[in-house]
C-alpha cells in the first residue's frame, strides 16, 4: 500500500462512512455493534498501514491526492499528511474501535444511530487532519459538529440539551470568521490549496486580521480561557464515547489549526502575537488547574484538567521553538491517550455506581484492584509523572518556556504542580477513601480491560521511548517553524536558527 | 417557426397547463380525480424548461430575450412551482370547489415569473410582475374564514400596489431622462447623480418595487405578517418563487448599473441592515412561518453580497444562491405542511419528537435548517461561499465580515428547528404527520447534491452571470 497509487487517505475517510451505512442496515443490537466494531478495527488496521508507509525523512506532504472539485473557484479535493497529521489520524483510528467497545453496555437506546454517529465522527475528524484545501478543511471542520451535537443531545446525561446547544453555538459562532479568512486568502492567492497558500507572503496588516479571525475559531475549539465554558458542560453530559472523542481528538483540532494555519499561513503575525498567546496559555494552565482542584464531579475535574493541559499545548506552540513545538505535539498525542482513557475509566465506574461524584466512588482500591491500577496509571500520566508519556511532552514544553523566558517558565510551573494536586487528591479518595459503597461491584471484565490496556501500553511506551514519535514529526515540526523562526529573526537578533537546532538535538540526545 | 416553438417550450408548457386547469374550472368534474395529473404535468413543465436551457434569441422588438440567465431562472421557477404544486395538493383549509382555481392562480403566477425572467424592457417587466403578483393577491386571503388571512391579503395588496406605483413612477423618470426602456440600451447611458439626477432617482424608485418583492430592508415588514396570515401552502409559494423573480430582475439591473458604484454600496448597506434586522427578529419568533419570514429578510440581505459585487461571478452566485434558498425554504415548508394536517400555524413545540414519528421528515427539516444556516455539506454552504468570495473579490470585505457575523447570529434559531425534531420530547403523543413523500426525498437529495457536487448547477448559474457581464 506504500506504492502511493492506492488512495489510502480517501479510504480512511470513506471506510467509516460505509461502516455507518452498514450499521444503519443491521437489525439486531448485536449485529449493529459487531458491524461498528469491525469497521473500527478495519480503520485501525488501515491507519497502521498508513503509519508503516509513511516516510519520516520525507519533506512536505505525503500520500497526496488531488482532484478538481469546483474548477471555477479553484476548489480541490486535496488530501495529504505530514508527521503531525499522521499522529492525529492514527490516534483517531485507534480510538474508534475502543469507543465502540467501551459503549458495549452503556449505550442502550437508538443503537444504530449512535454507532453511525461515532463512525461519521471518525470519518470527518480524519478528514480535518488530512485536508489540504481550505474549503475541504472547513467542510470537514463543520461537518463534525452535527454528529457530536447528536451524541451529546441524545445519549448524554441530564443536562444534555443545554450542553449540546452550548457546544454547537460556541463552536459554530467561533468559526464564522474563519470562513471570512478563507475567502480572503483565496482573493490574495487565487487558490484554496494550503501548501500553495503557505508558500506565499502576505502583507502584515492582512496577516494580523487573518490571524485573529482564525485564532478565534481554534481558541474556542481548544478551548482557551475565556472561551472554555462549553467544554465542561459538553464533557460532563456527553456519553463516554463522546467524551473520549471530544477529549482525544476534537480538542486537538484547535491545536492542529494553530500549527497548520496560524503558523503556516500567517507566520509573521504569529510571531507578533506570540507573547499574547503565551500569556493566554499561562492563564489557561493556571485557571484550569485551580478550577479542577475544586471539583466534586470526576468528569468535570478531568474536563478542567483538559483545559490546563491544552494550555500547555498552546504554550508550546507559541514558544516558537523546536522543543516547544515538539513538546506541544507530544502533549496533544499524550493528552489524547490519557484523557481518553480517563474518560473511559469514569464511564466504567459510572456504570457501577451511577454517579460521577467523587464521594459516591470512594475506596475502590480493595474491591476493584484492576480498575484502580488503570485509574492510577492514567492519573499519574495525567499529572506528568516521570516514566509516563505526559512527562516527556510537558518537560519539553517547560524546557522550551524557560529558554523563552525564565518568567514564563516559572509561571507554568504551578500548572504542573496543580496537576499533581488535583489528580492525587482524586486518586487518594477513590482508592482509599471511606465509606466505600463498592462492596457489591464487579471488577473489570475482559472487554473493559482490553479497552484500557491499549492506552496503558501506549502510556508506558511513549513514556520510556518517545523516539519513534519524535522522529515521525521531526520534519513537519521543522517545516512549520521554518518561516516563523525566520520572521522572528528579522525582528530581533535572537540565537541563530542553527544554534537552536543544535540545542534541540542535544536535548534529544540527553533524553 | 417550429424551431421558435421549441425555444418557448417552458412558457408554452406552462400555458398548456393553465389551459387544462381553466378547462377543469369550467367542466367541474369529480374532485378526487380532477387534479391527480397535476404533479406529472408540472414535472413536464420542468422537463421542458430544462430542455430549453440552451435556447437563445431576442424577440418582440428586443423586449423579450432568451439567454443563459433567463433559462436558468425559468428552470428554477419551474422546479419551485412543481414542488409547490405537489406541496399544495392536499391542502386542508380549502373547500373542494375552489381547489382548481387555487392551482390555476398558482400556475398563472409561475407563468408570470417565467416571463419576467426573459423580460428585458421595463414595461414588459412590470406587466410580467403584475401577472405574477395579481394571482398571488387573490391567493393570500384564501384560507377558510380566517380573519388573519384577510388581514394578510389586504397588507399584501396594499404594499404591493404601492410598490408597483413607485416602480411605474420611477419608470416615468427613466423614460423622461434616458428615452428608452430597454435594459441593454440603458447600459450605455449616463447614471451619474451629479449630471443626471432624474435618471438615478427614477432607477432608485424602480428598484424599490423589486426590493419589495425580495423583502429587503426597509421593504420587509409585510413578509412575516403575510406568511403568518396566509395558508401554509400559499406561504410556501410566496416565500420562494417571488424571490427568484426579484433576483432575476435585480441581477439584470445591477449588471447594467455596475459602473455607478453608488447603487452597489447603497445595496450593500441595505443588505447588512436587512441581514441584521431579519436575524435578530427571527431569534425572537415562536411561530415557524414568522421565523421563516424574518429568515427570508435576512437571506435577501445575503443576496446583496453578490448584487453589490457587480461582477459576473457575483451575479452567478446570486442566481445560484436564490435557487439554493428556494430549495432550503421549500423543504422547511414541506415539513410544516406535512405536519400541519389541520392547516393551522405551527410553533417549534409542534416539531418536538418528530424524529420518532417521522424520521424522514425530521431529517429533511434538519437538512433544510443546516442549508439555510450555511453549514457544510449542504447546498447552503456552497452558495454562501460563492457569495462571500465574489463580494470579497469586489472589495466588500466589511460586507463579508457582516455576513459571517450574521450567520453566527442565525445559528440559534435554525438549530432550534433541528433540535426540536431530534432532542425534545413531544408534549402530545397524538399529533400525527403525513409521510415525507417522494418530493421530500427529492428536496433532501437536491440539498445534499448541491452541497457535495456543486459544479454542474453553479456552472449554469455562472453562465447566466457571464452572459449579463461578458
Amino acid at each position: 500500500m506504500a506504492d502511493g497509487t492506492f488512495p489510502i487517505l480517501s479510504a480512511l475517510i470513506l471506510l467509516p462512512l460505509l461502516g455507518a451505512g452498514l450499521t444503519l442496515l443491521q437489525r439486531s443490537d448485536r449485529a449493529v455493534r459487531l458491524a461498528a466494531l469491525a469497521t473500527g478495527l478495519a480503520e485501525a488496521a488501515l491507519s497502521a498501514a498508513l503509519w508503516l508507509g509513511f516516510d519520516a525523512t520525507g519533506d512536505g506532504y505525503q500520500f497526496v491526492e488531488r482532484l478538481p472539485w469546483l474548477p471555477y473557484w479553484n476548489i480541490e479535493y486535496a488530501l495529504g499528511i505530514d508527521g503531525i497529521s499522521l499522529l492525529m489520524i492514527v490516534l483517531m483510528a485507534a480510538l474508534t474501535p475502543l469507543c465502540v467497545l467501551i459503549s458495549w453496555r452503556s449505550a442502550a437506546v437508538r443503537l444504530k444511530e449512535f454507532h453511525a454517529c461515532l463512525l461519521f465522527m471518525c470519518a470527518v475528524c480524519i478528514g480535518v487532519f488530512c485536508a489540504l484545501d481550505l474549503v475541504l478543511f472547513y467542510v470537514f471542520w463543520e461537518a463534525m459538529l452535527v454528529p457530536m451535537f447528536l451524541l451529546i443531545a441524545i445519549w448524554g446525561g441530564a443536562e444534555r440539551k443545554y450542553a449540546a446547544l452550548k457546544f454547537f453555538l460556541y463552536t459554530l459562532a467561533g468559526s464564522a470568521l474563519l470562513l471570512a479568512a478563507i475567502v480572503a486568502f483565496r482573493q490574495y492567492a487565487g487558490t484554496f490549496s494550503i501548501p500553495e497558500l503557505a508558500a506565499r507572503d502576505y502583507p502584515m496588516g492582512f496577516q494580523m486580521l487573518a490571524f485573529w479571525a482564525m485564532a478565534l475559531a481554534f481558541a474556542v475549539k481548544m478551548p482557551m480561557v475565556p472561551f472554555h465554558t462549553w467544554l465542561p458542560a459538553a464533557h460532563v453530559e456527553a456519553p463516554t464515547a463522546g467524551s473520549v472523542l471530544l477529549a482525544a481528538v476534537l480538542l486537538k483540532m484547535g491545536a492542529y489549526g494553530f500549527i497548520r494555519f496560524c503558523l503556516g499561513l500567517t507566520p509573521e503575525a504569529s510571531v507578533e502575537f506570540a507573547p499574547w498567546m503565551v500569556a493566554a496559555s499561562l492563564v489557561s494552565i493556571v485557571y484550569g488547574g485551580f478550577v479542577a482542584l475544586g471539583q466534586k464531579d470526576i468528569k468535570k475535574l478531568i474536563a478542567y484538567s483538559s483545559i490546563g493541559h491544552m494550555g500547555f499545548v498552546t504554550l508550546g506552540i507559541f514558544l516558537m521553538s523546536r522543543q516547544g513545538m515538539e513538546g506541544a505535539i507530544l502533549q496533544m498525542l499524550n493528552h489524547g491517550i490519557t484523557a481518553g482513557a480517563l474518560f473511559m475509566c469514569v464511564g466504567l465506574v459510572y456504570e457501577r455506581s451511577h454517579s460521577r461524584q467523587i464521594e459516591d466512588n470512594l475506596g475502590l482500591g480493595k474491591r476493584l484492584p484492576v480498575y484502580m491500577f488503570f485509574l492510577g496509571l492514567f492519573s499519574l500520566s495525567s499529572l506528568g509523572f516521570p516514566g509516563t508519556n505526559s512527562f516527556v511532552g510537558e518537560a519539553l514544553v517547560l524546557v522550551g518556556s524557560f529558554k523563552y523566558s525564565v518568567w514564563v517558565g516559572l509561571a507554568a510551573i504551578p500548572g504542573a504542580l496543580l496537576g499533581a494536586a488535583y489528580m492525587l487528591r482524586l486518586l487518594q479518595r477513590m482508592a482509599w477513601g471511606s465509606p466505600s459503597a463498592a462492596s457489591q461491584w464487579a471488577d473489570l471484565n475482559r472487554r473493559e480491560v482490553f479497552c484500557l490496556a491499549l492506552p496503558a501500553i501506549l502510556v508506558a511506551v511513549l513514556g520510556f521511548a518517545p523516539g519513534p514519535v519524535l522522529k515521525v514529526m521531526d520534519r513537519a515540526v521543522a517545516q512549520s517553524l521554518e518561516r516563523s523562526i525566520a520572521a522572528s529573526q528579522c525582528e530581533t537578533s535572537k540565537p541563530a536558527i542553527g544554534a537552536d537546532l543544535v540545542q534541540a538535538k542535544e536535548a534529544a540526545d540527553v533524553r | 417557426m417550429s424551431a421558435d416553438l421549441v425555444l418557448f417550450a417552458p412558457e408554452l408548457a406552462q400555458g398548456a397547463l393553465l389551459l387544462a386547469l381553466f378547462g377543469l374550472i369550467l367542466a367541474r368534474p369529480r374532485q378526487d380525480l380532477a387534479l391527480s395529473w397535476l404533479p406529472a404535468a408540472s414535472v413536464g413543465v420542468l422537463a421542458a424548461s430544462l430542455l430549453a436551457m440552451g435556447a437563445r434569441g431576442v424577440f418582440f422588438s428586443g423586449a423579450y430575450q432568451l439567454d443563459a440567465c433567463s433559462q436558468f431562472f425559468k428552470a428554477a421557477v419551474a422546479l419551485g412551482a412543481a414542488l409547490a404544486n405537489q406541496n399544495a395538493l392536499r391542502r386542508p383549509l380549502l373547500d373542494g370547489e375552489r381547489r382548481t382555481e387555487y392551482f390555476f392562480l398558482l400556475s398563472l403566477s409561475a407563468l408570470g415569473f417565467m416571463v419576467l425572467a426573459s423580460a428585458v424592457e421595463i414595461i414588459t417587466l412590470v406587466v410580467a410582475l403584475e401577472l405574477a403578483s395579481y394571482s398571488l393577491f387573490a391567493l393570500v386571503p384564501l384560507r377558510g374564514r380566517d380573519p388573519r388571512a384577510a388581514e394578510a391579503g389586504i397588507k399584501y395588496i396594499l404594499f404591493g400596489a404601492a410598490a408597483t406605483g413607485l416602480s411605474l413612477y420611477g419608470y416615468a423618470y427613466i423614460m423622461g431622462t434616458q428615452h428608452t426602456g430597454l435594459i441593454a440600451q440603458l447600459a450605455g447611458k449616463d447614471w451619474s447623480l451629479a449630471t443626471n439626477p432624474g435618471a438615478v432617482m427614477g432607477m432608485a424608485l424602480l428598484l424599490c418595487g423589486f426590493l419589495y418583492k425580495l423583502a429587503l430592508f426597509p421593504f420587509h415588514a409585510w413578509a412575516p405578517d403575510v406568511y403568518t396570515g396566509a395558508d401554509n401552502e400559499t406561504s410556501a409559494y410566496l416565500a420562494t418563487i417571488p424571490k427568484l423573480g426579484a433576483a432575476v430582475v435585480l441581477v439584470r439591473f445591477m449588471a447594467v448599473l455596475t459602473p455607478a458604484a453608488g447603487i452597489g454600496q447603497l445595496l450593500a448597506v441595505l443588505g447588512v441592515l436587512s441581514m441584521t434586522i431579519g436575524n435578530l427578529a427571527a431569534l425572537a419568533q415562536k411561530d415557524l412561518k414568522r421565523m421563516l419570514g424574518y429568515s427570508g429578510v435576512a437571506h435577501a440581505g445575503y443576496l446583496t453580497l453578490g448584487l453589490a459585487a457587480g461582477s459576473a461571478e457575483g451575479m452567478g452566485s446570486v442566481a445560484h444562491y436564490s435557487l439554493v434558498y428556494v430549495l432550503g425554504n421549500l423543504a422547511c415548508f414541506w415539513v410544516i405542511c406535512r405536519l400541519s394536517r389541520d392547516g393551522r400555524n405551527l410553533t417549534y413545540a409542534d416539531l418536538s419528537g418528530l424524529h420518532k414519528r417521522r424520521p424522514a421528515l425530521a431529517f429533511l427539516m434538519a437538512l433544510a435548517a443546516f442549508s439555510l444556516v450555511g453549514l457544510p455539506p449542504t447546498a447552503g454552504f456552497m452558495g454562501k461561499l460563492f457569495l462571500l468570495s465574489s463580494a470579497w473579490n469586489a472589495g466588500y470585505s466589511w460586507l463579508v465580515v457582516a455576513a459571517v457575523v450574521n450567520t453566527a447570529i442565525s445559528i440559534y434559531f435554525y438549530l432550534n428547528l433541528a433540535r426540536h425534531c431530534y432532542t425534545v420530547d413531544p408534549e402530545r403523543e397524538d399529533t400525527q404527520a403525513e409521510p415525507a413523500g417522494a418530493a421530500g426525498f427529492v428536496l433532501a437529495g437536491a440539498i445534499l447534491a448541491l452541497g457535495v457536487v456543486p459544479g454542474p448547477v453553479f456552472n449554469l448559474a455562472l453562465k447566466a452571470g457571464q452572459n449579463l457581464l461578458p
